[in-house]
């Protein structure tokens, strides 16, 4: 449900700096002992897989029971036994004769998958490739080609970034997007010049807000300026602003074109 | 709400002078104190305060800084202001082992709540801390650590006061009551099960003898209000944002009843409160599974991501706005809602209105819930096909998460997002922070059930085309102005005061704390203070106004001298 910029909205996954582990938010539990799982795994694979699924996620009309209130706050078996051994005839569970020692077993089975609501993906699709490549070749000589050329900067680009989905973010914003390491591409920074009584500074833009502007000159030396509205006056340079101007203007197939396209320049 | 306030004072001990909070002063327009989250129960944010006012305002200059040390060994001898003060005391409760600190689980230590200002006393929060500070020089009187078990540490509303009594939401989801005076405790009761991965940031609202708190939950488990006893703790109602059992009003809304069940649609930024219908009017988070589309959530999912008015006598609901018919991209639509008497369409009427995080801005009659505008006040959101009949942004099932990608905007973030948004009568613009983001958003499972909670999703954000304070005209929808943040990047933004003086104070994206023209935009003033954590506020003390806000660990006060 929710972020963290700067601002920090609700967001507990982009609050993550990287590499910095952190003890679990939520109750874990302790591994179970290999025999017990095993006999669990066992039970439930003959009682329970049919309705719940062997994952516990849910099957043929049974629900996912890993998310199940009741299941989250069983310890071993003594929440999970009542309902089991008496049923739910109004939800159409029929009941089981099973021990509660069994049951316990049961229970540390279904323990032992990993409960989280920010979970990455069980099922990963092989590929995110779904465009095509002609009509994606179509789309680059029409918007790209006046800055790129597949047989200048972006030759071998496809081999470069071997990863289709690194690729596809690359080239809508080069530099931003994505997760994991950045894609290999040189993404020149945001330059800006700021003329004072006609002598223009120019430089690598710091940080620029209503009231101040700081750049980095060639020399490598931050200088701040202080700004009053057009005084003075302030002119950014941003590479990257041709590919901003295109996020509102693209088709989802353009981009899958265009991806499915730029994968072929090897 | 004559009844309500009787039956109040009957409960109250004597009120007498010092750190008690008169319940009348949440009846009264705002002013002197900043009694509750928004300051009244309007949600305006908007101050009868005009001493300082665009014809001084050049001259506001800080009055004091504190800093404070959340956890359990705080050693803060210097009294927050290095002023000399005496040492303040921790007081320390909590069920947790005491081995996890503040700024763990990601979240960062900053001061993210509004700030209670009562009878010269500020209180405020981060996640599992609570203080009170002198409003005069901001040094610590007391400082309260919560011992958590664990739980999202995002970030912590604030505190509600009812007489001389505190109320704080903590991670692992309890509701604490600590002594105004001293901050020992009084009890904690716990208000969502932390075994099924709720986690609570809410501030309280006091509204009579109702303490109305929510939760926040990442694992399907349903959202729910709740109203509890001040004195005991105990609860009074809850009302689920979703249809519970067979027969409750919204089921059709979902594919299964165990979908509706694990919906989610939690509540966790403060409603608005109107005395005179007794409705707590709220926006409720999205549903889940909230990116992997599965059959159970078929249909629009009521109530997750509308606008709902609950009666806070009985807890039942009077009336609902769906703001985001069946959301796919966890946008909640948690924003704070403002209660505005005004002219609309030549008729003088009652109004709630409200910016959401999908980039949408609507009108509603907040008697009878009856729709009556809506408007895109974000340019790049391109998630919806069109406005439908009943006033709601159509999804377009395309801009899905989709295995390829979709580019969507806005991103996760949202066109806007928690900070506070405002109203000036003055001008009778409504003002929110803006931000004009795109994202790819790819499908990562493919098991047809769909993932728990926020999983099965790759969201890569792709940068903005510009964040901005915004200003909405209420009668027309229709942007009145907006000042963009200069750069080349941006975010969600801060939230907002406006006051009676004519001015408007909002954190920017550089740092700085500014005063604008609520009628245009233009600056007035500034300080650089470092990145603004929460909106600015204001009250009164021995006859000086204050500007308030928050950065980091750090809070600030400003005044004409």
């Amino acid at each position: 449900m929710f972020l963290a910029a700067i601002a920090a909205a609700q967001n507990p996954a982009a609050g993550r700096g990287p590499g910095t582990p952190r003890p679990s938010a939520y109750p874990t539990r302790p591994p179970a002992d290999p025999g017990v799982l095993e006999r669990g795994k066992a039970t439930y694979g003959v009682n329970c897989n049919f309705c719940h699924g062997s994952d516990a996620r849910g099957g043929e009309g049974g629900p996912s029971l890993l998310r199940s209130e009741l299941v989250l706050s069983d310890q071993n078996g003594e929440l999970i036994a009542p309902v089991v051994q008496n049923g739910r005839p109004d939800l159409g569970m029929p009941k089981f004769n099973l021990t509660n020692a069994q049951i316990a077993e049961v229970a540390a089975y279904i323990h032992n998958f990993k409960v989280s609501g920010n979970e990455g993906a069980r099922m990963i699709p092989p590929s995110i490739l779904a465009g095509d490549a002609k009509a994606g070749e179509a789309y680059f000589n029409a918007k790209c080609a006046a800055c790129h050329s597949v047989s200048g900067d972006l030759k071998g680009i496809g081999s470069r970034i071997p990863d289709a989905k690194m690729l596809q973010n690359t080239f809508l914003m080069p530099g931003g997007g994505g997760r994991g390491p950045a894609a290999p591409v040189k993404v020149p920074p945001a330059t800006v010049s700021v003329t004072v009584a006609g002598k223009k500074t120019e430089g690598t833009l710091v940080k620029i807000d209503d009231f101040v502007v700081t750049l980095t000159d060639a020399e490598g030396t931050q200088r701040t300026f202080r700004r009053d509205g057009d005084n003075p006056k302030v002119e950014i340079h941003d590479p990257l602003l041709p590919h901003r101007n295109l996020l509102p203007t693209y088709a989802d197939k353009d981009i899958h074109n265009l991806t499915a396209y730029l994968v072929t320049v090897k | 709400m004559r009844h309500t306030l009787r039956a109040f004072w009957l409960l109250v001990p004597a009120i007498a002078a010092g750190q008690i909070l008169d319940p009348a002063l949440l009846m009264k327009p705002l002013g002197d104190s900043w009694p509750t989250y928004s300051g009244d129960y309007s949600g305006k944010r908007y101050s009868s305060l005009k001493q300082i006012n665009q014809s001084n305002v050049r001259n506001l200059t800080l009055a004091w800084t504190s800093r404070v040390t959340p956890g359990a060994g705080n050693a803060n001898p210097g009294g927050g202001g290095r002023g000399g003060a005496p040492a303040a005391p921790t007081i320390i409760g909590g069920e947790g082992a005491g081995t996890l600190g503040t700024g763990g689980f990601g979240g960062a230590i900053s001061i993210r709540a509004f700030v209670l200002e009562v009878s010269g006393t500020l209180y405020f929060s981060m996640p599992d801390n609570a203080w009170a500070a002198d409003a005069r020089d901001g040094h610590e009187l007391w400082h309260y650590f919560w011992k958590t078990k664990g739980g999202t540490h995002i970030g912590n509303r604030g505190l509600a006061m009812w007489g001389n009594w505190l109320y704080m939401e903590t991670p692992d989801d309890y509701l604490i009551c600590l002594d105004a005076k001293t901050g020992k405790e009084r009890w904690h009761k716990e208000i969502a099960n932390f075994n099924s991965q709720y986690f609570s940031t809410m501030a309280p609202i006091v509204v009579g003898n109702h303490i109305l708190v929510g939760t926040g939950n990442d694992l399907d488990e349903p959202g729910y209000i709740q109203s509890r006893d001040p004195e005991t703790g105990d609860a009074q109602w809850t009302w689920y944002t979703l249809p519970m059992k067979k027969g409750d009003p919204g089921l059709e809304t979902w594919g299964t009843l165990e979908a509706a069940r694990h919906g989610a649609g939690n509540v966790w930024i403060p409603g608005s409160y109107d005395p005179d219908t007794h409705l707590y009017i709220v926006g409720t988070g999205n549903p889940t599974p909230a990116y992997t589309n599965n059959a159970g959530r078929e249909g629009d999912n009521l109530y997750t991501c509308s606008l709902v008015a609950v009666n806070v006598d009985t807890g039942k609901l009077a009336w609902y706005f769906q703001t985001s018919p069946h959301d796919t991209h966890d946008w909640d639509s948690t924003e704070t809602p403002i209660l505005v008497d005004g002219e609309f369409k030549g008729r003088q009427r009652k109004l709630v209105l409200q910016a959401t995080r999908n980039g949408y801005f609507f009108v509603l009659d907040r008697v009878t819930g009856e729709h009556l505008l809506t408007t895109k006040f974000s340019d790049a959101a391109n998630w919806a096909k069109r406005i439908d009949e009943k006033g709601r942004p159509e999804r377009d099932p395309g801009k899905d998460s989709t295995v390829p990608g979709t580019l969507v905007s806005p991103n996760n973030g949202g066109a806007t997002n928690w900070p506070p948004p405002a109203y000036s009568p003055d001008t009778g613009l409504f003002y929110v922070p803006t931000n004009e983001s795109y994202a790819m958003y790819y499908l990562t499972e493919t098991d047809p059930r769909g993932a728990m909670g926020l999983g099965g999703k790759e969201e890569d954000q792709l940068g903005t085309l510009g964040s901005y304070l915004t200003a909405i005209d209420y009668k027309t929808g229709k942007v009145a102005w907006k000042h963009r943040y200069p750069g080349i990047g941006g975010n969600i933004g801060n939230g907002i005061l406006t006051t009676a003086g004519n001015l408007l104070f909002a954190g920017d994206l550089g740092g700085n704390l500014v005063a604008y023209d609520p009628a245009n935009g233009k600056i007035l003033w500034h300080s650089h203070i470092g990145q603004v954590s929460n909106a600015p506020e204001t009250y009164v003390l021995d006859g000086h106004q204050y500007i308030l806000v928050a950065a980091g660990d750090m809070l600030y006060s400003f005044t004409l001298y």
